[in-house]
């Protein structure tokens, strides 16, 4: 399959319409993604004609060469991706927004609005996003004179005079939530307006868990990244350091061992299923039915605690590095996983009978929080989130990369989009983790698990592209001198899912928010970096 | 209905004794625990979790604790939605700035005398994230703090053993 056949007719008609587009050189580290360069006065047409040749937009990210601040945006189409990048003079950062072709674009550009001090002329709404006091409005902390210890107050203030959007007419009432929330869970603030229990709008506020993870990954060394990226999002341990260590890889042209890429896929499929079961519960507990919650726990304990006994983590955090991994599995180990993988196999087909015929379960899930397909389609929808609505789209079918070009990857796709579909795909996502772990095991080879490290050269650039248990991540590095990190970015699946939490509870009640969003689930911390 | 009460029954209780080589240690903490808890919390402790910018791996593992292997409410611990319900406060992250005030407001709504304890690497020390423009590191740079448990994450049995230490073995902080 050809997957940039749409390429050459699109860059056509680009310079067809007099827009100053180029592509780059076959930069090898960016591959399988191709790289065009856009004048920066075409930037906001080039995304109109994106938009219209039905790309997805997936990402946004910028770096400061200097003289200049570069702008990259990523796309997607027919699973072939293209990184267009456009330089702007440091002295005056503007640039057309893609806000109002791809909704998932908005928050991004905000991002690097508040980042970097590139202002998007057109964009449809200019609010600070990732800023809220603990740098001053005029100060960009992503800029390279901007010190990473920054010019904090003693003690910083908190957030206040947000405009928040307002519906007024009488019987609105406004309920602010957060950021500290009622459970075990992340900050973040939402402001709802309600009539009764129905909800007209919920505004999302995050960035308060901002650690300024892209600062903090300048001058750090390749393992030092990896650390990093372990702790972009402690649930997406797995993910992200293997996004990112294929991203520096790529960059410094190490071959990883096959036996270590085996390695990492049965991380990541464990990880999934960790996540999903957890999920599952928690669902569960958000309509009170606690058996659910109590069984799903378990299993996700006992599965918890193999990773632990199999990989020495029970996250599986630092256990993928530059070139390979920390550690190898063990024949006893490796046996363990199976044998709990046959006792979970009907176990999982127990339960979800009862899940799926318990009326009280039914009553609460179907039809709650429907996320329509045209909208998933619109933003992007990533993950078991645009699968419950029709985005039938996984990397690792899509994309593969090793050692997934050798497996056969099934991928759920439900229409409903309602929080029963979200928890049908995860279901059946668990069941397709299984039968690929199992094939991952038993076909490991054995041979080394890690590589050696040898610096990249300075301004090699590299792209990672891995599914998640959340959907498609990326990472994008870049290197400086001496083996030093120049520029990092990871692209959780969170960033283009959050805003879908605010469509698809227009019209639900209040008292469902908590099982919406946990359907959704997404990540602070990977949003907010 | 019948199915639901089947499984109930065929799994049984698996809430687990603590592992063999914890329990010396965990029989005299145990003791003095419920002591402490008898006597300063009248048999219920109640705690508030804060998220001061964690990456959510120590919420994984502080979610553990209500799965039915640990059960940490058989110890009379549970967790509560408001600080003004709260004993003591689980504070994880290394306080991203965005969290600071918050963090401070939670602590001044938690009633005296009450507990802190900093979980997690970033919590101790600031971990991975230090000081920086966007964090302020160690939970103790911005309320005082009881108790440290450590660990990127700290596994469920580290953080209910070190709950259990804390509140059998320490005084609260007086309050700033």
């Amino acid at each position: 399959m050809n997957r940039f056949a749409w390429l050459d007719a699109f860059l056509g008609r680009l310079i067809a319409e007099d827009m100053a587009v180029r592509e780059v050189p076959e930069a090898s580290g960016l591959a399988p993604a191709r790289g065009i360069s856009v004048g920066a006065d075409d930037w906001g047409n080039f995304g109109k004609s994106a938009r219209n040749w039905n790309c997805r937009w997936a990402g946004c990210w910028a770096e400061d060469l200097g003289d200049q601040l570069r702008v990259h945006a990523c796309f997607e189409k027919d699973h072939g991706y293209l990184l267009a990048h456009t330089d702007l003079r440091r002295a005056t950062p503007i640039l057309s927004s893609h806000a109002p072709y791809f909704p998932a674009a908005a928050r991004a550009e905000r991002h690097l609005q508040d980042l970097y001090g590139i202002a998007f002329g057109d964009h449809p709404d200019p609010r600070p996003w990732i800023r809220h006091q603990a740098w001053k409005n005029g100060e960009y902390p992503l800029r390279l004179d901007f010190p990473l210890a920054g010019n904090p107050l003693p003690a910083t203030p908190a957030d206040q005079g947000y405009p928040f959007q307002h519906i007024q007419g009488s019987g609105v009432c406004e309920i602010p939530v957060g950021p500290v929330h009622a459970g075990i869970i992340e900050p973040g603030h939402f402001r709802f307006h309600a009539v009764g229990e129905t909800v007209l709008l919920l505004e999302e506020r995050l960035g308060y868990v901002h650690k300024g993870i892209e600062k903090l990954a300048e001058t750090r060394d390749a393992h030092g990244l990896a650390r990093l990226a372990a702790r972009v999002s402690g649930d997406t341990t797995v993910a992200h350091t293997w996004a990112a260590c294929m991203a520096m890889e790529k960059a410094a042209g190490i071959a990883v061992p096959e036996r270590a890429l085996a390695l990492r896929a049965i991380m990541a499929e464990r990880e999934r299923i960790a996540n999903h079961l957890g999920d599952i519960g928690g669902i569960c507990n958000d309509v009170s039915f606690s058996f659910g919650f109590y069984q799903f726990n378990r299993l996700r304990e006992l599965w918890q605690r193999t990773s632990a006994t199999a990989f020495g983590h029970r996250l599986l955090m630092d256990r993928i590095v530059p070139g390979g991994v920390t550690t190898d599995l063990s024949e006893t180990a490796a046996r363990a996983q199976i044998d709990q993988i046959s006792t979970f196999r009907p176990q999982l087909g127990r339960l979800m009978d009862i899940l799926n015929t318990s009326p009280t379960v039914e009553n609460r899930l179907i039809g709650t929080g429907v996320l329509a397909p045209q909208a998933a389609a619109a933003y992007g929808a990533l993950g078991y989130v645009g699968r419950a609505s029709g985005v039938d789209l996984d990397v690792r079918r899509d994309s593969p990369y090793a050692p997934y070009h050798t497996l056969k990857i099934p991928v759920p796709i439900e229409q409903a989009g309602d929080v029963a579909a979200r928890v049908r795909v995860r279901a059946a996502e668990i069941s397709a983790s299984f039968a690929m772990l199992e094939q991952l095991i038993g076909g490991l080879v054995p041979g080394p698990v890690c590589a050696p490290w040898t610096p990249a050269p300075p301004d090699a650039c590299g792209f990672g592209l891995v599914e998640g248990w959340r959907g498609e991540t990326l990472a994008f590095v870049r290197f400086g001198t001496a083996g030093r990190i120049a520029r990092y970015f990871p692209r959780d699946p969170s960033m283009i899912n959050w805003p879908l939490l605010e469509v698809l509870i227009a019209d639900n009640i209040v008292p469902d928010f908590p099982v919406c969003n946990k359907s959704v689930n997404g990540s602070y911390s990977g949003n907010d970096l | 209905m019948l199915r639901v009460l089947g499984k109930v029954q065929r799994i049984g209780i698996i809430t687990e004794s603590l592992p063999p080589q914890e329990e010396p240690v965990l029989r005299a903490v145990g003791a003095e625990l419920q002591e402490a808890v008898a006597a300063r919390f009248r048999g219920s402790l109640a705690i508030r979790q804060v998220d001061a910018g964690s990456c959510n791996g120590c919420e994984l593992e502080i979610q553990a604790l209500n799965n039915p292997y640990y059960g940490i409410e058989r110890f009379g611990v549970h967790f509560v939605a408001s600080p003004r319900h709260a004993d003591l406060l689980l504070v994880t992250g290394p306080v991203s700035r965005h969290m600071e005030e918050a963090l401070r407001r939670t602590y001044s709504a938690t009633p005296d005398p009450k507990f802190v304890i900093a979980v997690g690497d970033c919590g101790a020390s600031g971990g991975e994230f230090a000081v920086s423009y966007a964090c302020a590191g160690a939970v103790s740079n911005v309320i005082p703090v009881d108790a440290v448990i450590a660990g990127c994450p700290p596994a469920p049995f580290a953080l209910m053993q070190g709950i259990l230490e804390a509140i059998g073995v320490r005084r609260p902080a007086t309050a700033r």
